[in-house]
């Protein structure tokens, strides 16, 4: 019974991580002269409960959700994308090009080339790290973080060059056609397709990671690449194909800001849900059925804050650091090892203890 | 009276005796190596001359007064330096910072123009020949060693112990590495130096040890004694020829048998690019096993990777059942020419710690039926494979969901052998197959062997143990550096003969 508890504990830890940094970040809201449960009352009402402000959240959580898958494949793989901030970027440039600029077709099908158009902007983003990595051993980390700053400064150039739209106070290009518009899932609010998307895919790439073959071979590589290569897996290309597909996630999160929320390529369109999704991705403990719930999450703090500022007088920057306090306790909490814990060892010992007076029992 | 007194100590890792009552005097301003093939207790001894192990019986004295070694950092007080197999450099740091890395403490400034001087004085005064500015990570190997020389005598070490010095080493830096220890020796420095070449004990020893088996079983002055004996001594001479499985052995292999694997002219490079495998041929027949046997780093491993597709190939040709499978990866050579593989790496290789041991029954064929079809893992096949051959092969475990991780080392090893065998391979290369393994494990290890050589299968059979390549195998081929010196029949294969070639040492048709 105890040891049923304590693996129930153990299994939700990253939730108990979460309240934990909750807990931690009402101690900065009553510095910040705030009401600590009033504040989260508002936060999480606001975000969750209320028909606008839901709408809010779900607008944000469609790139959280999209960049967090883009960290969690390549991690299967034992790869670090964090470069999903910029293959979103190029992920809108690529689809605004082909919304933009392509012939008069069907809508169906201009529709599906500017999807494929944004995904083939973030793998290819993706490909080139992974390239790297996998020829020549060179540190993913640091060339996914260095080209994100190239590919927001390319979307720059490309919204406030080549592509702006003429007269526009702003560097932003022209209004996509209309019938290319993602469509709204939550009236009147600017809730958009993207969100039902993501969950869709979170739940194919949940299924392919564990019941294929496919999954093997990418858990196996992550596992330990040795092995994989001993048991006859191509290590370089699963890891290659890892990273294409993160990137091609990234890459449709930027497409849907483009299609579902802009309308438009905007400079700087992004504050960063290229990196909530890391969060995303950890507090998801890397398994893309939990991306949505861990996306929500974020989504809705992002969005409750600027309420809660308003309601409150809480700073919304409070926020952020809350957000921090979420990913280092939910970073200690998966450093846990089940087997490691006294609790694990002391259960241990009880089940040897239990299996002896079983046999003690039937002998009997 | 020596200077370090090695008295009777004895030291125990569960029910294994690593050290039984050894005893070694050892000489001040002396080399003294002690040889052993792998596992013999060499490195146990040292480690517990380190301080990092503590014996369970028997003393070390230095000029008769008994040490009490709990830790490292007592070792080094007491003048015992060491330098580790693998260098514990940081590689980003730069010579001298590595040198005094925590041998100044709190919060004091460290006069750096004091310590680079007296690390270029130091090493002048030995030939090192080392720039104290320059990050490690631009050095080869041969330099970072003498960073670890300098780094023990920096702390006053006047005991050098030095484990399996010159096997990270390139060829060219072992004459430098042998000129720099004689000067530390004539600088009145004693030296241990453990190692399993003969050669080299022979070139710079003063005194040797052997040891086998976890206890010493021959000490000589190296200037009266030469390599065969030492060789000799090193395999043991008291191998017993008993064979658990003499009626499958003595069925031999019948003369019409095909032949199964035959390598030509293999040349192959290690992980530091250097050559490991020198023009190899060899041809293994249906139901033959042939052993491979040699000091450990004579290209055994490269030559097993070889076969096995994870080592590519400079030149020659690997034949599995007429078919030159040089060309095809991995896969092929598990699914099409049917060449099974135990690494001898089990923990970091042949299995995923953290996969269910029903994934590691079948990590090789994880991709086709019956674990899976279509692309689509097939959970309930792949559990009740890996019951059935758990139950097969005696695997001891709770439940096939348990994480390989969990096992012992035995139990992790029979998970190998049960997938590579139920593979039904035509060739099976196994590689220290019963390394770290209990007497019990080991038999039904060698059982399985011969199991399915009686059914017909090829088998390279590589280890360092002799007596275990011995109870098995056919015909064993002696490797040497990447080379193989000896090809022997069964009844020719006398320890003498085998441990003269393992050491190189070519005597013919004389022996």
């Amino acid at each position: 019974m105890t040891a049923r508890i304590m693996e129930v504990l153990f299994a939700t830890r990253t939730a108990w991580a979460v309240l934990a940094a909750l807990i931690v970040g009402s101690v900065l809201i009553l510095a910040g002269g705030g009401d600590p449960i009033e504040a989260y009352r508002t936060l999480f009402g606001e975000a969750f409960f209320d028909r606008f402000g839901f709408g809010t959240t779900l607008v944000k959580m469609s790139p959280i959700l999209l960049a967090g898958l883009a960290v969690v494949i390549p991690l299967r793989a034992g790869l670090f994308n964090v470069g999903g901030e910029g293959q979103l970027y190029m992920g809108a440039l690529f689809s605004s090009i082909a919304a933009l600029y392509l012939p008069q077709m069907h809508w169906a099908l201009h529709l599906t080339l500017c999807v494929l158009a944004g995904m083939a902007g973030g793998a290819l983003w993706a490909l080139i790290p992974a390239l790297l990595k996998a020829y020549r051993g060179i540190n993913e980390v640091i060339v996914t973080l260095l080209l994100n700053y190239i590919a927001i400064h390319l979307v720059s150039y490309a919204a406030g060059g080549p592509m702006m739209e003429e007269g526009a106070p702003y560097p932003y290009s022209t209004e996509i056609p209309l019938d290319l518009m993602l469509p709204l899932i939550l009236l009147p609010t600017d809730a958009h397709a993207g969100v039902l998307v993501g969950v869709v895919l979170a739940l194919v790439l949940y299924v392919s990671m564990r019941y294929t073959s496919f999954g093997f071979a990418m858990n196996t590589v992550g596992f330990n690449p040795r092995a994989a290569e001993y048991a006859g897996i191509n290590v370089r290309r699963q890891m290659v194909l890892a990273m294409i597909i993160g990137g091609a996630l990234a890459g449709l999160a930027g497409t849907f800001e483009v299609l579902g929320v802009k309308y438009r390529l905007f400079q700087n369109f992004s504050n960063g849900y290229g990196f909530d999704g890391i969060v995303a991705a950890f507090m998801a403990a890397a398994n893309p059925i939990f991306v949505p719930l861990s996306a929500l999450f974020l989504a809705g703090l992002k969005a409750g804050a600027q309420l809660m500022q308003r309601a409150t007088g809480v700073e919304s920057t409070v926020v952020d650091a809350i957000q921090g306090l979420v990913v280092m306790f939910v970073a200690a909490s998966l450093a846990l090892r089940f087997q490691d814990t006294i609790w694990a060892q002391i259960l241990a010992k009880r089940r040897d203890n239990e299996a002896v007076i079983e046999r003690k029992k039937s002998n009997a | 009276m020596p200077y370090i007194t090695i008295d009777r100590v004895t030291k125990s890792f569960g029910t294994f005796k690593a050290l039984d009552l050894v005893s070694i005097g050892i000489q001040k301003g002396a080399i003294h190596a002690i040889l052993g093939e792998n596992g013999a207790g060499k490195s146990t001894l040292m480690n517990i001359l380190y301080g990092l192990y503590q014996p369970d019986e028997g003393e070390i004295r230095i000029n008769d007064t008994p040490l009490n070694l709990n830790s490292p950092r007592d070792a080094i007080a007491s003048g015992i330096g060491m330098i580790h197999q693998h260098f514990m450099l940081v590689e980003s740091l730069t010579v001298m910072e590595n040198v005094i890395m925590g041998l100044v403490r709190g919060a004091r400034t460290i006069d750096i123009a004091f310590h680079e001087k007296r690390i270029r004085e130091m090493s002048a005064s030995f030939g090192f020949d080392l720039d104290p500015t320059a990050p490690i990570w631009t050095l080869p190997m041969g330099l970072r060693q003498r960073v670890e020389i300098i780094k023990a005598l920096y702390r006053n070490a006047e005991v050098l112990i030095l484990d399996e010095p010159t096997s990270v080493l390139a060829p060219g830096e072992i004459n430098s590495f042998i000129a720099g220890i004689r000067k530390l020796r004539d600088a009145g420095h004693t030296i241990l130096f453990i190692t399993h070449k003969l050669e080299e004990v022979m070139q710079v020893a003063d005194f040797v040890t052997v040891m086998r088996h976890g206890k010493v079983v021959h000490e000589a002055e190296a200037a009266s004694t030469n390599t065969r004996e030492l060789a000799r001594w090193m395999v043991g001479r008291d191998v017993v020829f008993e064979l658990k499985n003499r009626e499958l052995l003595q069925k031999g292999v019948s003369g019409e048998a095909a032949d199964v694997l035959t390598v030509e002219g293999l040349v192959a490079v290690n992980y530091r690019g250097i050559r490991a495998l020198d023009d190899v041929s060899f041809t293994v027949r249906a139901g033959e096993i042939l052993g491979i046997s040699g000091v450990d780093g004579n290209g055994q491993k490269e030559l097993a990777e070889a076969i096995a597709g994870l080592r590519p190939i400079l030149a020659g040709r690997i034949v599995v059942d007429n078919r030159d499978v040089a060309s095809l990866d991995v896969k092929a050579r598990i699914s099409d020419a049917r060449i099974a593989f135990v690494p001898e790496d089990r923990q970091s290789q042949g299995l995923v710690l953290d996969y269910p041991v029903a994934f590691n029954m079948v990590l090789r064929s994880y991709d086709r039926p019956p674990a899976s079809r279509r692309g689509v893992l097939d959970f309930a096949a792949i559990r009740k494979l890996g019951s059935d051959l758990a139950r097969k092969y005696d695997v001891r475990l709770r439940s096939v969901d348990q994480l390989a991780r969990f096992l012992s080392g035995g139990n992790q090893q029979k998970i190998i052998l049960a997938r590579e065998i139920e593979a039904k391979p035509r060739l099976l290369v196994v590689m220290q197959a019963c390394k770290g393994l209990d007497v019990g494990a080991i038999e039904f290890v060698q059982n399985t062997i011969l199991e399915l050589k009686a059914k017909g299968v090829a088998v390279l059979y590589v280890s360092t143990e002799l007596e275990h390549v011995l109870d098995v195998s056919d015909r064993i081929a002696i490797m040497f550096r990447g080379r193989i010196t000896g090809l022997l029949n069964r009844d020719e294969a006398t320890t003498q003969r085998i441990g003269e070639l393992m050491a190189g040492i070519d005597s013919g048709v004389a022996a």
